[in-house]
């Protein structure tokens, strides 16, 4: 990206609202567009679609436009993802709903406590068994006794029902 | 005098042992998350959304309300303590409030934040009980190009009002818009953005979508920059304020609630923008702006009363007109969707009960708040210590289970993740998700206007142009956005939210 590209964070969420705005108008074509007067369920969403191109068009634009000051525009230079937290967590996530039908509450919560403990520098064994012990007890007791949530604790591939 | 009528049956309904208890505990996780950095009321009413199913509506929506003020006050005892805001609204308090603090002044700062903010609070729930059920008289004469045009312009305004590219939110609403606009056309049935996913029949699950964009976003994004806190808790004495310090603060305070009222009530206000506003107003206007920053104790008054005004009177848009000025609005819309009531004018006639019990609740709230935030204060200063790395895996497991626990659908819980995920980009390219959850809200509803308006007009869209209401509100919500895009009202705006 060369000295003529102001704001490649700019350019990017363009570029990506214009590929949003064009995914939801292809995932909408088969929709049944109707006239103004009775619209049909395709209409407002098309609508929509070409508002959100012509914005991301604008961000785009200006994200290309060379204004001249380099060093005000530094921050919006640089785009750091840090890969670890976002990819712990929702694996968690994940995770919870992979094994939250086949084996039950109890293992679906400790395994999602226990994967994104580990997504902070401070993990240690210790702790991250401590608090998923913790979670699963309090789970038990307040969603399982307390609210009475029909979920099994123990799933089918437990020996639970 | 027809309101005490009204506010008896509020309060005999606020009055009752399972409503205390719910306000109590809302209030008692407003403080706690209040005081607790890297947690705020978004991502809790979105956790807790799931467990409100099984409450009475006013039970629930009484203890959601008292989550979102009561984290306006616990929010400012850790600005003021360890100058630390637990909440955006209270950034400000933590200018002042915290040079206080090592002053060894800390007691003064916090009962003068609790006493102004109990203060406003009990004035803006009084504007908020005169001047609602007028409001949503008015509402009731709407027809659906009215309508139509009011939410455009609530979105317009929550997108001036808000931080970063106005461009930017605006794309955020329309993108959350079409989010919104998932699951069976109403007219038609037709299933629209399901995937051919028979669990997503229905739409994309508001408690999915808000937890992932408020819950995960957060929780990733605090892990960027995990450092350990030192918190120096020295002890908190001298809760009296002496009469020099009441002479200083009546002025502020008093125009910190008339400020926060007003704000509250516009789109996009709510605490933060008060609580900032405030604190300019009081340093213009004090004899002694030079005080500012190093322990004034007008710049804890006047934010403080403000922030606490403006959550109290955002509550007027959304229980009149059906319309969130702000994501925890939003939420409570959602809450009262989820236990089957339509939002919109028709809730203060047809349920007194709700509406007059919560702005009942909100009184006997403040007051709880009082008495939890000034003598247990030292409770509340050891919860600081409590550190992230511990916290953040039960923030995770909660909504987990939460998400689930809503239809027993797991594919709620993967879109979490990818609404987690989504909004992380998002946040990483300056684009904040609020608006976007703004949008999902409304979207359904204003497709719906928009049709109905049209198919009266028999399809001529200049319907919103001569039909006079409509027409003003238009007219006011392109005004604004051609306000925020002149190239020197952005400047000076942008200066204005460094501040």
């Amino acid at each position: 990206m060369g000295r003529f590209v102001r704001s490649p964070k700019d350019v990017v969420t363009g570029l990506l609202l214009i590929f949003l705005a064009a995914w939801f108008a292809w995932l909408g074509s088969d929709l049944p567009i109707g006239r103004a007067i009775r619209m049909g369920p395709g209409y407002f969403p098309l609508v929509l679609c070409g508002i959100l191109a012509a914005l991301g068009l604008i961000v785009l634009l200006t994200g290309l436009a060379f204004r001249g000051d380099v060093e005000a525009d530094e921050d919006a230079r640089r785009i750091s993802i840090p890969w670890q937290g976002l990819v712990l967590v929702t694996l968690s996530v994940v995770v919870f709903g992979l094994t939250v039908r086949p084996l039950g509450l109890g293992p679906a919560m400790g395994l999602a406590v226990f994967i994104s403990s580990t997504a902070s520098r401070k993990f240690s064994i210790f702790n991250g068994l401590v608090m998923t012990a913790i979670m699963v007890a309090f789970a038990w007791a307040v969603f399982i006794k307390g609210l009475g949530l029909p979920l099994p604790m123990l799933g089918p591939w437990l020996g639970g029902y | 005098m027809e309101i005490f009528d009204h506010l008896a049956l509020g309060f005999s309904v606020a009055f009752t042992f399972q409503n205390l208890f719910y306000c109590f505990i809302g209030v008692l996780l407003g403080t706690l998350i209040g005081v607790l950095p890297g947690l705020g009321p978004v991502p809790t009413i979105a956790m807790l959304l799931p467990i409100t199913f099984g409450l009475p509506p006013v039970s629930a929506l009484i203890m959601l309300s008292g989550i979102y003020y009561g984290a306006q006050y616990g929010g400012s005892t850790t600005a003021i303590l360890i100058n630390l805001p637990g909440e955006s609204s209270s950034v400000v308090t933590a200018i002042d409030g915290y040079q206080m603090a090592r002053q060894g002044r800390a007691g003064a700062a916090l009962a003068t934040a609790a006493l102004g903010s109990f203060f406003a609070g009990s004035v803006a729930t009084f504007l908020l009980a005169v001047f609602a059920p007028p409001l949503a008289d008015l509402a009731l004469k709407f027809g659906p190009p009215e309508y139509f045009s009011l939410m455009v312009l609530g979105l317009v305004a929550s997108v001036s009002l808000a931080s970063g590219s106005v461009i930017k939110a605006l794309a955020m609403v329309v993108l959350g818009i079409l989010f919104g606009l998932s699951g069976q056309d109403v007219y038609t049935g037709t299933p629209r953005f399901t995937f051919d996913i028979v669990e997503l029949a229905d739409g994309i699950e508001f408690v999915a979508l808000a937890m992932g964009l408020f819950g995960l976003v957060e929780i990733v994004r605090n892990l960027e920059d995990e450092h350990s806190r030192s918190v120096l808790v020295q002890k908190v004495q001298g809760l009296m304020l002496s009469k020099d310090d009441v002479k200083r603060i009546i002025a502020p305070v008093l125009r910190g609630t008339v400020l926060g009222s007003f704000l509250g009530i516009l789109p996009g206000g709510g605490a933060m923008l008060s609580s900032f506003a405030a604190y300019s107003i009081e340093k213009r206007v004090s004899k002694h702006p030079q005080q500012f920053g190093r322990g004034a104790i007008e710049g804890v008054a006047g934010p403080e009363s403000a922030n606490n005004a403006g959550a109290q009177t955002s509550f007027i848009p959304m229980l009149t007109l059906g319309i969130p000025s702000n994501p925890v609005m939003a939420l409570m819309i959602g809450a009262l969707i989820i236990q089957g009531i339509v939002p919109g004018p028709n809730v203060v006639n047809e349920q007194p009960n709700l509406f007059w019990g919560i702005i009942a609740s909100m009184w006997i709230g403040n007051f709880m708040l009082v008495v939890l935030n000034l003598p247990l204060i030292g409770i509340w200063v050891r919860l600081l210590t409590v550190p992230y790395h511990i916290l953040f895996p039960l923030i995770i497991g909660f909504c987990c289970i939460g998400v689930y626990s809503v239809n027993n659908n797991v594919y709620d819980v993967y879109a979490m993740a990818a609404f987690g995920v989504f909004g992380y980009l998002l946040v990483k390219l300056d684009c904040e998700p609020a608006p976007l959850l703004l949008g999902f809200i409304i979207g359904p509803m204003l497709e719906e206007y928009l049709r109905r308006a049209m198919l009266i007009s028999r399809g001529d869209p200049t319907v919103f142009v001569t039909r006079p209401l409509s027409a003003v509100m238009l007219a006011i919500a392109v005004l604004a956005l051609a306000v925020v895009l002149l190239p020197s009202v952005r400047k000076k705006r942008e200066e204005a939210f460094k501040e």
